[in-house]
C-alpha cells in the first residue's frame, strides 16, 4: 500500500492543462511548505509530459536538490539538465528541462550596468556601500529582482514554459508589489524632496544653505550626524539617473505578471498557519486581478489514516492486554514468540495510528473549510523520505499531473 | 562537547530565531510562560508583528505598550515608528506630537538603503527595556524576543555595530556602545535558534551558528529542536513489528482483530482493511522519524551548542494549551 491522497471534499485536478496553456507559472506560499520542490517537480513533469523547453527559476533550493538539478555554485546562468541524468532517474523526457538559480547581487549589478547613463555613474553606484546594503544584505530586494529576471528571460523567447519559485519574504506577496514600488520609488516626490538640498547646491557643502529649513534634517542631523545623510542623498542622486529606464522596465514587468500568459500557483501544507496565509494569497491574487491557477496542498497525510476501519482496529490494538499476542505466538515466527513484547508493539502501533489519525482529521477539516479556492487543487502526499533527486521530483510530479 | 542544559532563565534577554514555519513564536511563548511559572516577571516582544504571539496566550493582539496576557507575562508588538517616537522623547527631548507622518515615511525610505536604521530602533527598544530593568527603573526579570527569522537576525543583532561604522559622531554613536555591551554580555543575553529536524531548517541553523560567531558578539544559547516525532520501538521491538507485517502474521492479526470486533458488528473485510491501515500507519511513523533522525544527527555533529528537544504535538496545533505543553517540555529539558 502506498501513501495515497487525502479524501477529497474538493476534487483534485491535474495541473497539466494549466501548464500547457500558460507561459509563466509563479509559485508562492509561506516558508517551509515545499514551494521549491513543487516548482521543480511541476517543471520536470511539464518537460516530460508536455515537451518543449521548460525552465525552472529557483531562489534558494536545499543543497541536495540544487545538486540534483545541476545548480552547484552556479549563478544566473541557465543550464540544461542532461537527458542522461533524467534517463538515469528513469525519466523519459519528451522535452528539455532547464534550471537557473537567482543571483540577486549579480542581477542588480547587471541592471545598474544596463540602465546607468554612463560608465562613471554605474561605477559610482556599484562602489557605493549603501548600494551593497540594498543588494546584498536586505531580503526585500529579492522581490524585485526575481520578477525582473523573469521578465528578461521571458523576453528572450527561449522557453515554452517558465516556472518560478518566489523568494522567502516576510510578506510573501511583496513581490507582486515590487515592480510598482520600484517605479514609485524612483518617480516619487519623496526621493526628490530628500535629495533636493543637494541638487540645488550641487555637491557637498551646499547643503548648509537649504537643509536648516527642513525639520526632517534638523531631527535627522541630531540623531544620525550629517555625513551619513549626505552619503544617502548622494547615492540616491546617482541612482535617480537611472529613473527612466527603471520605471519603464518595472511597468513592463508588472504588465507581464498581469498578462493572460501568466498564472499563479499557491502552495501550502494543511496546517492552520500556512493555510491561513495561503487563503489570504488566493484572495489577494484574485482581488488584484492576477490569474490564480492552482492551489497545491503539499505534504498531506494519506487517506487511510481517516478510515473508520483503521480507527476501530487501532482502538482495539491500543487496548491489547495479551490474547492477540498469545495467539500470534503460535505462529512460526521467532520475533513473535514473546507475547509480552508483541502486546507492547501492538499497543504502540495502535496508539501511533490514533495519533496520526488526529492530525489527518485536522487536515481534512481544514481542507473542507477552504473558501475561495481555485478550480485546480492538487494533492501531494507527505513522502516518508526527503525529496532530493530527479526521481523524487518525478514522484511529486505524478501527483501534480495524476493520470486516470 | 559541552551539552549541559544552559541556565537560560538566569539571563535577562533571550532572542529566539529560526527559519520561517518552525515554531519560533511558540518557543518564545513557552520560554515566557516557563519563566513566569518560576516566579519571574516577563516581557515577551514580537518583532515581526504577525499577531501570533498574543494568540498563543489566547489574548487579543497587542500593541507597542506591554499588556499582561497571562499572570506574569506581558506582551508587546514592535513598531519602529513608536520606537522612534519614544526615542526622540526620551533621549533628545524632542516631543513628537501626533503622527510622525512624513518623518516615518522618510524613515521607511532611508531604512531601505541604510543598514541598521530600522533594526536599531527594534534592538534599541529591547535593550532599553533590559537596561532599565537591570538598573531598577523597569520591572522585567526577563525579556524574551520572538525575533527576526534566520535570514534577517544577523542584520538585526548587528545593528549597533553597523550604525557605529556609518555614524562617526553624535548621540546615536554613544548609544550603540552600551547596547553592544548588553548584547555581548553572556550573563545577560543569549541567542537561541529553533529548528525542526528537516533538511532546510537544519542547514539554516548550522549556517546561522557559523555566521553569528563570525559576525556578532552576541553569546549563543541553545538550539531548540521542535516537532520531534516519538521513537516508536526499541531495536528488539522493531523486529517484532517487522515480523507482524509479514503476510502470514498480518493475515492472522486481521483475523484476530476481526474476531475481537465481531461482537461490535465488524466484518472480516473491515478487519483486514483496518489492520492493514494501522500497520501501514506505524510504518509511515517509523520512516518519518528515521528521515528526521538523519537531519538531527547532522545537526548534532555540526553544532556544538546544547540541544533542547520539544515533541511533535499530535493533539493540538495552537492556543495556550500548546504553549503550556511546550513550556513543560522546555522546563524538563532545562532540568527545572
Amino acid at each position: 500500500m502506498s501513501p495515497g491522497r487525502t479524501s477529497a471534499s474538493l476534487d483534485s485536478r491535474s495541473l497539466e492543462p494549466l501548464l500547457a496553456a500558460k507561459e509563466i507559472v509563479v509559485f508562492c506560499g509561506s516558508g517551509g511548505v515545499g514551494k521549491t520542490s513543487v516548482a521543480a517537480a511541476a517543471a520536470l513533469t511539464a518537460a516530460t509530459r508536455l515537451g518543449g523547453r521548460v525552465l525552472v527559476l529557483t531562489i534558494d533550493p536545499a543543497r541536495r536538490l540544487a545538486s540534483a538539478l545541476g545548480l552547484d555554485g552556479i549563478g544566473n546562468v541557465e543550464r540544461r539538465v542532461p537527458a542522461e541524468a533524467l534517463k538515469a532517474a528513469g525519466i523519459e523526457a519528451r522535452g528539455e528541462l532547464w534550471t537557473a538559480m537567482l543571483d540577486t547581487k549579480q542581477s542588480w549589478d547587471d541592471l545598474v550596468a544596463s540602465h546607468a547613463p554612463d560608465e562613471e555613474t554605474a561605477y559610482r553606484i556599484l562602489e557605493n556601500r549603501l548600494y551593497h546594503n540594498i543588494t546584498a544584505r536586505f531580503v526585500q530586494s529579492h522581490d524585485y529582482i526575481a520578477m525582473e529576471r523573469l521578465y528578461e528571460i521571458h523576453a528572450t523567447g527561449t522557453y515554452d514554459l517558465i516556472v518560478i519559485d518566489t523568494p522567502p519574504t516576510r510578506n510573501a506577496l511583496d513581490f507582486l508589489e515590487a515592480p510598482r514600488r520600484m517605479a514609485d520609488f524612483f518617480g516619487g516626490r519623496l526621493l526628490r524632496w530628500l535629495t533636493m538640498p543637494y541638487r540645488v547646491g550641487g555637491r557637498r557643502g551646499a547643503r548648509v544653505i537649504n537643509v536648516a529649513s527642513r525639520p526632517f534634517y534638523q531631527v535627522a542631523d541630531r540623531i544620525l550626524g550629517s555625513q551619513f545623510l549626505q552619503d544617502i542623498a548622494e547615492f540616491f542622486l546617482n541612482f535617480q539617473s537611472m529613473y527612466a529606464g527603471f520605471v519603464t522596465r518595472a511597468k513592463a514587468v508588472e504588465r507581464l505578471l498581469h498578462d493572460k500568459r501568466t498564472t499563479f500557483g499557491v502552495v501550502t501544507t494543511l496546517e492552520a498557519a500556512p493555510l491561513r496565509e495561503a487563503e489570504y494569497f488566493c484572495e489577494q491574487l484574485q482581488d488584484r486581478g492576477f490569474h490564480l491557477g492552482a492551489l497545491v496542498l503539499n505534504k498531506t497525510l494519506p487517506a487511510y489514516l481517516l478510515s473508520p476501519e483503521g480507527d476501530r482496529a487501532a482502538l482495539l490494538l491500543a487496548a491489547e492486554t495479551g490474547p492477540i499476542a498469545e495467539a500470534l505466538a503460535a505462529l512460526d515466527a521467532p520475533a513473535l514468540a514473546e507475547p509480552e513484547r508483541t502486546a507492547r508493539v501492538l499497543r504502540t502501533v495502535g496508539e501511533s495510528f490514533l495519533n496520526f489519525a488526529v492530525v489527518a482529521k485536522r487536515e481534512a477539516e481544514l481542507r473542507a473549510e477552504l473558501a475561495r479556492a481555485p478550480e485546480v487543487i492538487a494533492d501531494v502526499p507527505n513522502f516518508d523520505a526527503d525529496i532530493y533527486d530527479l526521481a523524487g521530483l518525478a514522484r511529486i510530479g505524478e501527483h501534480l499531473f495524476p493520470t486516470g | 562537547m559541552e551539552r549541559r542544559a544552559p541556565d537560560l532563565l538566569g539571563r535577562r534577554l533571550l532572542f529566539v530565531t529560526g527559519k520561517g514555519g518552525v515554531g519560533k513564536s511558540t518557543v518564545a511563548a513557552a520560554f515566557a510562560l516557563l519563566a513566569a511559572e518560576q516566579g519571574q516577571r516577563v516581557l515577551v516582544v514580537e518583532v515581526d508583528s504577525k499577531g501570533d504571539l498574543a494568540d498563543l496566550f489566547e489574548h487579543r493582539p497587542v500593541g507597542f505598550s506591554p499588556v499582561q496576557v497571562h499572570p506574569g507575562v506581558f506582551a508587546m508588538s514592535m513598531s519602529t515608528e513608536a520606537s522612534l517616537r519614544e526615542y526622540l522623547r526620551l533621549n533628545l527631548r524632542i516631543p513628537v506630537l501626533g503622527r510622525l507622518g512624513p518623518l516615518a515615511r522618510v524613515l521607511d525610505f532611508v531604512a531601505a538603503a541604510a543598514p541598521g536604521v530600522k533594526e536599531i530602533l527594534t534592538v534599541g527598544k529591547i535593550c532599553w527595556e533590559v537596561r532599565e530593568s537591570i538598573e531598577g527603573r523597569a520591572g522585567w526579570d526577563l525579556v524574551v524576543v520572538d525575533a527576526a527569522a534566520t535570514g534577517h537576525i544577523i542584520a538585526q543583532l548587528g545593528a549597533p555595530e553597523s550604525i557605529r561604522e556609518l555614524v562617526a559622531v553624535g548621540p546615536v554613536r554613544a548609544q550603540t556602545e552600551w547596547m553592544s555591551g548588553l548584547l555581548s554580555d553572556p550573563a545577560v543575553t543569549a541567542l537561541n535558534i529553533v529548528a525542526t529536524p528537516e533538511e532546510m531548517p537544519v542547514n539554516e541553523t548550522i549556517e546561522l551558528v557559523e555566521r553569528a560567531r563570525a559576525e556578532l558578539t552576541v553569546p549563543m544559547g541553545a538550539v531548540i529542536v521542535n516537532r520531534v516525532l516519538p521513537e516508536l520501538f526499541t531495536r528488539a521491538d522493531q523486529e517484532t513489528f517487522e515480523a507482524l507485517r509479514e503476510p502470514e502474521p498480518s493475515a492472522r492479526l486481521a483475523e484476530l482483530v476481526g474476531a475481537a470486533a465481531a461482537g461490535a458488528g465488524g466484518s472480516p473485510v473491515a478487519a483486514t482493511v483496518g489492520t492493514t491501515a494501522v500497520l501501514e500507519g506505524a510504518r509511515l511513523a517509523v520512516s518519518l522519524r528515521r528521515t528526521r533522525a538523519t537531519h538531527l544527527s547532522h545537526l548534532r555533529r555540526s553544532v556544538d551548542l546544547p540541544l533542547l528537544y520539544l515533541p511533535y504535538l499530535f493533539a493540538r496545533a495552537h492556543g495556550l494549551r500548546v504553549t503550556r505543553v511546550m513550556a513543560d517540555a522546555l522546563g524538563e529539558e532545562l532540568g527545572l
